[in-house]
């Protein structure tokens, strides 16, 4: 009880208080030091926002430091500064991302109606007039989009699950077939997506010959980056089932398999669901593998086994990249099919934390 | 329903390393037999081999022979899962299915295993279970309720009545009680006496006067060292193994001496 006060001089000198800046002090300075920069820009004439920016967070972190460190001491000086830090990097990264949907979104709102989404688009030859004609519509590319990423998420998923359920379940640590996937799997994970489209296209030109056009061809092209990311993100859910409950089901006499379907793969249901369906929406904004696999077309095409096939990703590319003789036109399909592009996804990841919620375990 | 458990000369290995070694034993029907020893003896291996769920562990094997009413558990053809029907098994830390409600935790060992079961029998046999496991009363308003709702004790006991909803023959216990308060604890210990009537029971412990107070017989494993095999050093019954005991090991051990 007496062990720190071992002499009155230094019992006397020990303080539960420092000094203190007020609450509000961090933002008011953010505040005041943007206002004072913007001011002494203006007055040279060299006004630019990235500058006033930039200034701003150097001469806030260097006035809170300095404050912080005579009034509040050290500790906490760098503690401001460090937070300071963070919240710039976080405006960093934040920044490009807002900027690139609120473009997005304001540029396809334009073009975006309900006709867009439900009828056919795109230039149109007349071959009595030989005048080419710009409609707007996306309903070829939402149609195809839904049908390569479909096919591809049914391909993918039971191959990624099963191939999860061997690495976690049956696979000793030492087996080198369990190696072996583990290493192929963190190899495809980062297989650049334009190899996978090559793969797919020479595939399927060496099955049907030359022109090998088809949705399937881009369906297999997304499986090859798909399978690796379903794999991997049902391993990890698998993992984080407690070896307590294999075992409680294995006690009470349920054979393997079926401890593995209902109590392994069912309690892990909800972040496998999450898992698949955040790969699918990384797979549905694929574009390179499309374009060289499935091409592009303005005609409808629902058939993915012969032709060209429209996606979003590829309208976006190639309305933007060949634009017809409209090129205002062209490219307002190019931002429509970019927005509704965005909304599909934002779509797959609502409906992924929807079915998350539902499988998720629940303790009251 | 309950069945006599005859041990001969049992070795059980991890890999190449020899965990217990030359255990024999006797169980008689209808009694709770208590392991006690020192942690790392072997106790729990030993009793894992008892339902033969120590081969989910990679590379345990076992020596020797395991009779449950003369019938061998390691004879060739036996099939672990019909084993594990017979020999149902209680762990350490509750362990209710997080996905299931209370009352298909109880039917946990039915539906799983696909049999199909009336909704009135299921009723029947979850009011019967959850009775039997001194759960009822705490539980009836809210039988679909999530398992993982209830307290570590209630949880426990909801994990024995999942186990003797399959009728086994034989209970096993892994230190049942050592993440459990006291009262929780009381209240598995009463549930076990009960349970005596109609089960088996074999129940590894920690705690002694645990031990004395629900036990009929007592073994005592223990280890002559770190890397040396578990050996069964004295079986009996629970009032001569705490009061007589005929080796020194066992008599230090349960006074709370050693070496």
């Amino acid at each position: 009880m007496t062990a720190v006060t071992s002499s009155p001089a230094t019992a006397s000198s020990i303080t539960l208080t420092s000094g203190q800046l007020p609450r509000w002090i961090e933002p008011v300075l953010a505040v005041g030091t943007a206002a004072v920069v913007a001011a002494v820009l203006l007055v040279l004439q060299l006004f630019n926002p990235a500058v006033w920016l930039v200034l701003t967070a150097v001469f806030y972190l260097l006035a809170i430091g300095i404050g912080a460190g005579i009034v509040e001491g050290r500790r906490k000086a760098v503690d401001r500064v460090v937070r300071g830090l963070v919240v710039c990097a976080f405006i960093l990264a934040v920044a490009p991302l807002i900027s690139t949907l609120w473009t997005v979104v304001a540029q396809g709102l334009k073009v975006l109606t309900w006709d867009f989404v439900t009828k056919v688009g795109g230039s149109v030859f007349d071959p009595n007039t030989l005048a080419v004609t710009n409609t707007p519509g996306a309903l070829q590319a939402v149609v195809g989009t839904l049908i390569i990423t479909g096919i591809a998420a049914v391909i993918s998923v039971p191959i990624g699950i099963l191939a999860a359920v061997y690495l976690t379940e049956y696979a000793q640590p030492s087996n080198p077939m369990r190696r072996v996937i583990t290493f192929l799997v963190d190899v495809m994970t980062g297989i650049p997506s334009i190899v996978a489209g090559l793969f797919a296209f020479s595939l399927f030109a060496l099955i049907v010959g030359p022109k090998a056009f088809s949705g399937f061809s881009a369906s297999i092209a997304l499986c090859v980056l798909m399978i690796p990311i379903v794999i991997r993100s049902t391993e990890e859910m698998i993992r984080l089932v407690p070896n307590e409950l294999r075992e409680a089901s294995l006690a009470l006499g349920v054979p393997r398999a079926t401890t593995i379907i209902k109590v392994v793969l069912r309690t892990a249901a909800s972040g496998i669901v999450t898992g698949v369906v955040l790969a699918v929406a990384r797979v549905v904004g694929e574009t390179a593998p499309i374009f060289i696999a499935a091409s592009f077309t303005d005609n409808f095409n629902a058939d993915p086994f012969s032709g060209p096939m429209q996606t979003l990703p590829v309208m976006a590319y190639t309305s933007w990249a060949f634009p017809g003789k409209d090129i205002e036109a062209s490219q307002a399909q190019a931002w429509g099919a970019a927005l509704l592009l965005v909304i599909v996804v934002v779509i797959f990841n609502l409906i992924a934390r929807i079915v998350a919620k539902a499988f998720a375990p629940k303790s009251r | 329903m309950s069945k006599s458990i005859e041990v001969n000369d049992l070795n059980v290995y991890y890999s190449d390393f020899l965990a217990v070694e030359g255990v024999s034993m006797n169980i008689e029907p209808r009694t709770v037999t208590a392991f006690i020893g020192p942690s790392g003896c072997g106790k729990s291996t030993f009793l894992r081999t008892l339902n033969r769920m120590h081969e989910v562990i990679p590379g345990a094997t076992v020596k020797g022979s395991v009779y449950i009413d003369g019938e061998d558990l390691y004879a060739p053809g036996v099939d672990p899962v019909l084993v594990r029907r017979q020999v149902g098994m209680v762990f350490q830390r509750p362990n209710p299915f997080p996905t299931m409600s209370i009352k298909e935790n109880v039917l946990a060992g039915v539906r799983l295993n696909n049999r199909r079961i009336s909704a009135s029998d299921a009723n029947d046999l979850v009011e019967k279970s959850l009775r039997g496991a001194n759960l009822w009363n705490e539980v009836k308003d809210r039988l679909d309720k999530p398992g993982a709702g209830l307290s570590g004790g209630q949880q426990q006991r909801l994990c024995i009545a999942r186990t003797i909803a399959v009728s086994p023959q034989v209970v096993l216990m892994d230190e049942p009680c050592s993440a459990l308060d006291p009262i929780s604890t009381f209240a598995i210990e009463e549930l076990i006496t009960e349970l005596k009537n109609e089960f088996t029971i074999v129940i590894v412990t920690h705690n002694m006067q645990q031990a004395s107070r629900v036990s009929d017989k007592t073994a005592f494993f223990n280890i002559a060292g770190t890397g040396k095999p578990g050996k069964l050093i004295e079986y009996s019954d629970t009032a001569a193994i705490f009061t007589s005991p005929k080796e020194q090991a066992t008599e230090d051990y349960v006074s709370g001496r050693f070496g």
